[in-house]
């Protein structure tokens, strides 16, 4: 017998992508640097966050054309993002080949209540979250890998802390929380009692958590990969560097060794100019992407 | 016997697992430095390219094929396998240290990947999970075809390398790791 599209394949993908570096990209081009740099894996977009937030108006699914020419360009895996709750354009996604679908934030949502079901795919979903009970309603969903929302296109590391913080503080109260009160702490997470149960006896959560959102440098990807994130997301930090080759290479170092200093050291000099980051107390409430989602 | 698992990208931490259900207390292996303290090495499941560039990143490739060509038992599982293979499809070019080619990414995209029943010579039937999984091709002489999968070959060894297309790490058995640990290592 043979089975497609199983918890443990969906799941078993992002296990492959651990200790890894995920790379926004948006054209065969960049996704061949990428590859080249020592990328686990490729976001193919039509813009970079930074780009999405600086030009404003609807962002949606890339064009199929610049996705096909970005799946056929590297020999590793591809994801695309589709808004929350677009199950459509998630469906396109898988009809074309796309490795792993994102339902991000990023993208302006098309659902202000519910989120794809995610069960009805082949493929695998990741999913932001910002706390633990927004990640095991995703992964309640079927999202097989939970990434940190960050703010994406800042360049600021800062909320990515704070969700992947968020995250860990959860999990350890349930670590230490009597059984009994296990269905009280689901119903002030709003999270299903069978996946609470679950963190509490594994101290993790069941599918792989990666950091995304506002990555920059190479000790950024050190810091979560230390505050336990299993692999990174670099979104804007890359091609909006002043050399993406080397920057993208360098953060690929960092997160496999991020607990050697030295290495950091060595791999963070002469890397020119990061992206140029914003400070989130200069973006307007209304303009933040990371409370997108529910 | 201490066994090593290469940790450079990729679900070393479930290998890891594995080979202490196992009862063995086994180290992650990242330098060369390390290799020096293992008896025998896992190379584990991840992106293929990745791995192998990290490897000549790293200048693990020399120290990996001398300690191989001196008798070290190595276990590839899927990306680890394609790392042990004389030649590989396209991308990066694998260490060369076993005598078969392999077709990266051949039964297609993530779409097409499954889970399935695999009767392996010596062992019996396992579970085994396919991801973006590929296939041996041009066995050499003194390779054994150890199981196939639609008339293609998903596992060979040859002397104490064994290679895998699939993921046992991750089917919830442990009939590899002690094939490899008992019969190999």
């Amino acid at each position: 017998m043979v089975e497609h599209g199983t918890d443990r394949i969906k799941r078993g993908l992002a296990e492959m992508l651990k200790g890894g570096v995920i790379m926004d990209v948006t054209s065969a081009e960049q996704a061949r640097i990428a590859e080249e740099a020592g990328a686990v894996a490729v976001m193919a977009l039509e813009r970079v966050p930074a780009d999405i937030r600086r030009e404003g108006g609807v962002a949606r699914m890339a064009d199929p054309n610049r996705i096909v020419e970005i799946v056929e360009a590297v020999t590793i895996p591809v994801m695309a993002k589709c808004r929350i709750g677009h199950f459509a354009e998630a469906q396109v996604l898988q009809a074309l080949g796309v490795d792993f679908i994102d339902e991000s934030e990023v993208l302006t949502p098309a659902d202000e209540r519910y989120h794809v079901d995610k069960w009805a795919f082949t493929v695998p979903f990741v999913c932001g979250a910002t706390e633990l009970g927004e990640a095991l309603r995703r992964i309640g969903e079927g999202a097989a890998m939970i990434r940190s929302k960050g703010e994406a296109g800042t360049g600021n590391v800062v909320e990515a802390v704070r969700h992947l913080r968020a995250i860990g503080d959860g999990i350890r109260r349930l670590q230490v929380a009597p059984v009994e009160e296990l269905m009280s702490e689901a119903k002030e997470l709003g999270a299903p009692y069978e996946l609470v149960r679950e963190v509490a006896a594994a101290g993790k959560l069941p599918v792989v958590l990666f950091c995304a959102g506002g990555l920059a440098t190479p000790a950024d990807a050190s810091l979560v990969m230390q505050l336990g994130a299993e692999g990174v997301f670099v979104g804007s930090g890359i091609f909006k560097s002043e050399d993406p080759a080397l920057r993208a290479r360098a953060i690929v170092e960092a997160t496999t060794y991020f607990k050697d200093p030295e290495v950091l050291a060595k791999v963070s000099r002469g890397l020119g100019e990061p992206m140029r980051g914003l400070d989130l107390r200069d973006i307007p409430v209304e303009e933040r992407l990371a409370p997108r989602g529910w | 016997m201490r066994p090593g698992v290469l940790a450079l990208q990729g679900d070393f931490a479930e290998h890891r697992r594995a080979l202490e259900a196992c009862g063995t207390d086994p180290i992650e292996v990242r330098t060369a430095a390390d290799l020096e303290h293992v008896d025998a090495l896992i190379i584990p499941g991840g992106e293929s390219t990745t791995m192998l560039k990290l490897v000549d990143r790293y200048e693990l490739r020399e120290p990996l094929v001398k300690h191989i060509e001196a008798g070290l038992p190595v276990f590839g599982t899927c990306a680890g396998a394609i790392v042990l293979a004389s030649k590989a499809s396209d991308g990066e070019p694998p260490l060369g240290v076993l005598d078969v080619a392999v077709r990266r990414n051949a039964y297609g995209r993530q779409r097409e990947s499954f889970e399935a029943e695999i009767d392996v010579t010596g062992v019996g039937i396992v579970p085994a999970v396919f991801i973006r999984a590929p296939v041996f091709e041009d066995p050499g002489e003194g390779v054994e075809v150890l199981a196939t999968w639609a008339g293609r070959p998903v596992a060979v060894r040859s002397g104490r390398l064994l290679a895998i297309a699939f993921h046992p790490e991750l089917a919830g058995t442990l009939a590899m790791h002690r094939f490899f640990l008992e019969e190999m290592a």
